[in-house]
Formats: structure tokens, sequence, C-alpha cells
């Protein structure tokens, strides 16, 4: 592109330079991509690059090493908290976040979550929850929903036979260690602004050296759940956000509401 | 000095900046000790009591690709929970240090020493093509040396280093000097993840290459480092193998034993020698070889069911007669007894 | 000169710790010493027994089945180990609790009635140090002056106001110490 032709009054919006111009293998109308670029602008705005040490998670995101431009390490499933927790110790001054998905940081990885938070290792925790394991194929995932349909609940998930779904959100913001713990979205501009404040707010925290933030992204996923990225933005409002309401669950180490389930 | 203290002090010595660990019988003294010492004061290390092997050995991946000295310690069952981790920080291609004083499975087992983990600590241990080099020490003294030795070596070849050591060894006391101590890096790899300035390239520490020849031309890179290690790294031990007749292979708590044996064997007019490697990956394959031709027979004495035996045999090749005895289930074999083993196997004749 | 001990009896008699100071003695006047304890998972009340070997060279195996001395302070110790001394070996034992005392006539038997003698001195817990006087007055492996100093270096700190009166059993084992039978 010819860059003369976007004169310096008309520019409207830029590719942050954390990010990279890598073509992102994510499908059409799914979160990853805009909560990466958010990351990536508060990393930029903070002007943290050459402080910032991101833990990628296995699922879906694995790959987010390829778009951000910054340090990373690739975690095994479950385990970034874990590697955080050694990072952020090694490296007090540093700014180390994790990027993780419902089956990495509430199945495979709940330990790990629990434990980083209470002890309260001063890392963001960045968590999608889009209700299924999207990279292999949708199954079953331990935020999946009463009844909602997958690879592995084909007639929809049956609370006797499979369990509950986890609410790992709010079981952190009960932690001691846990500072910072709010439910965002990404599905609309305004949701967008606010999640990005929130990531922001989890960057910040780290220099209070007051303990853990987390910040769960509801998010959909069109592809497993079988609709058009339109249709899965409106189920999730629909059947998503009653179970998991989106807002601040904890601020400055306090909960919002107790009684909030 | 205990085996397991002595590793906890030499670690500090050697300037490690961590120490991830979780506490199971026979090792909790490492992470005990460590406590007690209060080394974030003395070096600024960081010491850690993880939720889980699982998570400590994930801790141990995290530090490790910040370019740090880090290492965890545990046993068998505990080692078992680490394989995964270790797994993915040879595919990393990350230096670490890993102790396993081992005790008797399969199972939870027993909590008494074994050396039932050979297999799981030579070929690798978790999924795919990889390597540890893995440090047998014999006294309390080499379980102190080999902690520097282990650390320079994982950061030599980028690659996890283990100490197979057993419950023997670790709870046994014996006099031990130090090392004096040594400052901690200051600086670090150029790989590590310390964040990206604007100097150079961003770092990613992955195991990931979903490109499959990508994935092989990095399996030939790795076999490469182990072939190097074959070639330099071997490292091995011999006691009155001069005018040996029969050659005795022990490594560890057993080669301690077999010491004795052989004095006692020689009293008895039975001309034996003691082989110890002290490397297990890489197996001292070729002097074992040379020695090998010179004698009637090799017995390998084991606390196992007969593992090392297996790279004995490959080491020997067919040349002679190889036997094995060997002890299992926490029970330590006694002098007595390997030199009966012995003459059962090849001298009454 | 090597000399290979064994002190087997219950945990919580002090077993490992008389080793401990064994030991650290031997290291006070120069010599190799080995501590291989056999441990169970119990803390207290179980079997303890602790191999300490000292010697005027390296120690190839701490590992071993045949005692030049057996120091046995249960039933179930004399029972396990007292075949294990070697012929012209000693075997010291405290017949408190002990109701098949030591049979074997080619070796040494000493008795030290150390539980009865602690209860006088109205103290359990020095126990173990009258078994080590008696030991090193018919086995006088290491100095006095060497034991003390192998206390000091075993003892934590905080339990360092004790050491006079270990030092006090220690002598006291050396008056009460009698031969059962000499060879």
């Amino acid at each position: 592109m010819d860059k003369t032709i976007v004169k310096a009054g008309n520019l409207v919006y830029r590719r942050t330079p954390v990010m990279n111009d890598n073509v992102m293998h994510y499908c059409p109308g799914c979160g990853h991509g805009t909560v990466h670029r958010l990351i990536a602008e508060v990393i930029e705005e903070m002007d943290i690059q050459s402080e910032t040490i991101g833990i990628a998670p296995v699922g879906c995101s694995v790959l987010i090493y390829n778009y951000l431009e910054i340090d990373m390490q690739e975690a095994a499933h479950g385990r970034a908290p874990a590697l955080a927790t050694a990072a952020k110790r090694l490296m007090p001054e540093k700014y180390v976040f994790t990027y993780q998905g419902d089956g990495d940081l509430a199945a495979i990885g709940t330990a790990e979550t629990i434990h980083a938070a209470n002890r309260g290792e001063d890392i963001s925790v960045f968590f999608i929850n889009n209700g299924i394991y999207g990279m292999t194929g949708g199954q079953m995932a331990p935020t999946t929903l009463p009844g909602m349909v997958s690879s592995t609940s084909p007639y929809g998930r049956d609370i006797k036979m499979m369990g509950n779904p986890l609410k790992i959100t709010e079981l952190v913001a009960r932690l001691p260690g846990a500072y910072f713990v709010t439910r965002q979205a990404v599905h609309t501009p305004s949701s967008v602004r606010k999640a990005k404040k929130a990531i922001r707010r989890a960057f910040e925290n780290q220099t209070h050296k007051k303990g853990l933030s987390l910040v769960e992204i509801v998010s959909n996923c069109n592809s497993g759940w079988k609709m058009t990225p339109v249709e899965a933005n409106k189920w999730m409002v629909d059947n998503m956000f009653p179970f998991y309401p989106p807002g601040d669950i904890k601020l400055n180490g306090k909960l919002v509401n107790k009684e909030k389930e | 000095m205990k085996g397991n203290e002595a590793i906890a002090e030499a670690a500090i010595r050697a300037g490690a900046d961590a120490y991830f660990g979780y506490p199971i019988t026979p090792q909790s003294e490492v992470l005990e000790y460590l406590m007690a010492e209060k080394p974030h004061e003395r070096t600024g290390m960081v010491v850690l009591q993880a939720e889980s092997e699982i998570a400590a050995i994930n801790m141990v991946y995290g530090g490790a690709a910040c370019g740090r000295k880090v290492f965890t310690s545990s046993s068998s069952p505990g080692i078992s929970l680490k394989q995964e981790g270790l797994s993915y920080i040879a595919g990393a291609e990350l230096p670490c240090l890993v102790v396993n004083v081992v005790r008797g499975g399969p199972g939870l087992g027993t909590i008494q020493p074994a050396q039932s983990d050979y297999f799981q600590a030579t070929r690798g241990g978790g999924h795919g093509d990889y390597r540890v080099i893995v440090l047998a020490p014999y006294s309390v003294q080499e379980m102190a040396d080999f902690v520097g030795m282990g650390f320079d070596l994982a950061f030599k070849y980028r690659n996890p280093a283990m100490i197979l050591t057993d419950g023997a060894l670790g709870q046994m006391m014996e006099k031990v000097l130090l090392k004096e101590q040594q400052p901690r890096m200051t600086e670090y790899p150029e790989w590590a993840t310390t964040g990206k300035g604007t100097d150079r390239e961003k770092n990613v520490i992955t195991s990931l290459d979903l490109d499959s020849a990508g994935q092989e031309k990095f399996n030939r890179k790795i076999q490469d480092k182990y072939r190097q290690m074959k070639e330099e790294e071997v490292r091995f031990e011999v006691t009155e193998c001069e005018d040996a007749e029969y050659l005795i292979v022990a490594y560890g708590t057993s080669a301690r034993i077999c010491q004795k044996s052989v004095q006692l064997a020689r009293d008895k007019g039975i001309k034996a020698g003691l082989f110890r490697p002290v490397t297990l990956f890489p197996f001292p394959e070729k002097p074992l070889r040379e020695m090998a031709e010179k004698v009637k027979g090799v017995l390998s004495v084991e606390m196992s069911a007969g593992q090392m035996v297996e790279d004995v045999l490959l080491a020997v090749n067919g040349r002679i007669k190889v036997g094995h005895y060997g002890r299992m289930g926490g029970i330590l074999p006694t002098a007595d007894e390997i030199v009966e083993a012995l003459e059962n196997k090849f001298a009454k004749k | 000169m090597t000399e290979e001990i064994i002190i087997a009896g219950f945990g919580g008699q002090g077993i490992l710790s008389m080793g401990k100071i064994l030991a650290y003695s031997g290291i006070m006047q120069e010599q190799e010493v080995s501590w291989m304890p056999s441990y169970g998972p119990e803390m207290r009340g179980g079997t303890a027994n602790v191999t300490v070997i000292i010697s005027d060279e390296p120690i190839s195996s701490p590992i071993i089945n045949k005692f030049d001395s057996a120091i046995l302070l249960n039933q179930q110790s004399v029972d396990k180990f007292e075949k294990s001394v070697k012929p012209g070996g000693m075997l010291f034992y405290d017949g408190n609790g002990i109701s098949r005392h030591p049979e074997r006539e080619d070796i040494s038997v000493y008795r030290i009635d150390a539980a009865e003698e602690a209860s006088k001195m109205e103290s359990s817990r020095i126990f173990n140090m009258i078994i080590l006087g008696g030991f090193l007055k018919i086995k006088p492996l290491v100095k006095f002056d060497n034991v003390v100093k192998g206390l000091a270096e075993s003892l934590p700190g905080r339990h360092h106001s004790l050491i006079p009166l270990n030092e006090k059993a220690i002598r006291r084992g050396m008056e009460i110490v009698k031969a059962v039978h000499e060879v």
C-alpha cells in the first residue's frame, strides 16, 4: 500500500506493530482474532513489548505466537499457569500472561489454574470460553451448557450422565490470591471496548503485586456449534450469557456481589 | 550429609536459579533442605513447592524457557508424572536438571531403593524420539558433584539431564566435599524468552511443528545431538579390571555393593573386576565392548528384573556370555549373593 | 581398621541419631564414615535400623549384611540380627523387654540396662546415649572428646543446652555395661 495515501489526520485505524501480517488460521467470526488484537494493542499502548512474555495453550490458540510480536512459550495442555509462575518468579519485573481456552484452563489444567490463583501469582490470565473443544473438532468441554450438542454429547449434554458445566471464573474469584476477576465478550463494538479495558487493567495489576487477574471472554465457536457467525453470536447472547453473565466478579481483591452465584 | 541434602546444597552452590518440587518419599529432603536454607537470601534462588509433580515440571519448563538454571527432583511415581513435561522440554530444546531418587515399582510400589526406572530414564521416558542425559552417582560425593555437571551438560546440549539415583544413596550419609559458591548467571542465552527487545526477532519456545517435513528435520537435528553425546560424554569407571577374567557391570548403589563382591570373589580366587557406567545415556558401549573381549563372562547386577543388561548385551553383541543378577521391590542384593551368582553363572565348571 | 556396626530397635528410641553421632564422631577424627538407614513409612513406633561404618580407608559398600558389632534394642532386632554378627564380633543389648536373650557362643555379648537407668535419671531421651556410652567403653572406636564434638555437630543449635546431660549419660553407660559372655 502506498502510505502517502493515508494522511496523518485521516488515520482512523492501523494494525498495531505488536501484531504481524501472518494470515490467521481462525475461522471467520471467531473471537480469538479480536482478543489477540486487544492484547497486542494494550501491550503497544502500555509500551511493554520488550517486557512481556506470553504463554500459549494447547487448543485453537496454540499458534498465537505466530501472530503476536513478543517472546512466547508454548505450554503443554493446561499447564500455562505453571510456566507463567516460573517466568514471573524468575523475572518479577516483567509482564507475564497466559492465554487459554476452556478445555485447557477448566478441565485438564484446573489444578494449575486454581493453585496459581490461590498463590496469588502476579500474572494475567486470559480465558476464552466458547463451551467447546474447537481444535480437536467440537467435543464437549467443561463449560458446555446443559443440553448443548457437541461431538461427544451428540444428544445434548445430559447433566446426570456427563456432569455440570463448570463456572471456574466464579470459583477463582473466591480465592484470596485472585485480585481482579471479570467476564467479558467481544461480539459488539461496545463489548470489545469494555473487554480491552479489562485486559489493560489485568496487565496494569501486575505492577501492584497484589495477585492474579483473570479475564474470561465468552466467545463463540461457530464451526463447532455448526452455525453461521451471526447465528452463533445470537445463540451466545441467548444461551451462554444467562449462564455466564458478563460483568466484573472481583475488583481490587473484593467480590463485587457476594450473592452472585 | 545425606545424599538428598548434598544434591540440594550443591545446587545452591552451582548457582541454580530455581527449584520446583513436590514431596514424595524418599526424596523429600531435597525440598525440605532448600526451604530450610532460605536460598532466596543466600543467592536469590527461587524455591517453590508446586501443587503436583506435573505443575513442578511445567514450572521447570517455564523457567528453562527464560534461560535459567532450573531443576526438580522426585521419585519414581512422581517422575512418571513428569514425563509429559520432559518430552516437551526435550522437544523445545531446553536445558534442565531432573533428579530421580528411584523407589521400587510398579505403581505405588515400595518406598525402598530400586533401579527399576533404567528403561524409562535411558530411553527418553515420555513420548517421541528423544533422549535425556543420564548420570548415575554411586556416592554422596558424586550426588553433589553431578549437579554442576548435569547443569553444564544440559546447557551444552540444550537438553534435559537426569541424575538417576535411588533411596539408598538419597538417605545415606557420607562425608562430602562441596564446591565453593558459584555466582548465578547474569546473562542469558540468546534463545531465552526474556522480553523481545527492538534489537532482535521475537523468541518462541515451542515443541510444535505441524509441518511433517519440518518435524522430521527437527528430529534429525536432535538425533545428531545424541550422536555427539555418544562421542563426547561417555563416562565410566573400572576397578580391578587389569587381570580380570570376569566382569561385573553395575551402576549406582549396586556398583557400591559390587565393589565388595569383587574383593570377596578375589579372596576366593575368582579374578573379578568391576565396570561402572557413570553415564547411562550415553551408555559406555565401546569401552565395555573392548573390555569384554578380554574376559570369559560378564555379569550385569541391578536392583531390577534386568534392564541395563539389555545395553550390556547390545555392547557385547554376542561375543561372550552375559548374565544378569538382580533383586527387586526395594531389596538390596548382598555382596555374597552376587559372588554366588557369579560362581553359578560362570566360574563353577 | 574398618568397623561395621548395626544399631536396631524401635523407631523413637533414638537409633538413627545414635548412629549419626557415631558417624560424626568418626569424621571429627578424620576417618571415613557412612550412615545408611533402613527406613519405614512410620515416624514413631515402627522398626528402625542403621548401619554405620567407620574406617581408615574409603568405604567400598555402605550396604552390608555381616557386622563387627550389633547394638540391638528390642526383641525383634535380637531375633533378626544376632545371626548377622561376624564370628568373634560383639553384640550389645538392653535386657528390658527381652524374653529370649542372645545365645551365640562364638561372639561376645554385653548387656546395658539403659532403659532402667534412663528412668532412674528421669529422662527417657538419653536412653540412646547411655547405650552409646556402654558400647564405647567396650569398643573405644572414637575418643570421648570427638563424641562430644560429634554431638554438637549432629544436634540442632536449639538442643545444644542438652549436651552436658548427654555427656553425663554416656559416662553412666560406660559404668553400667556388663559382660554376659566374652570370647
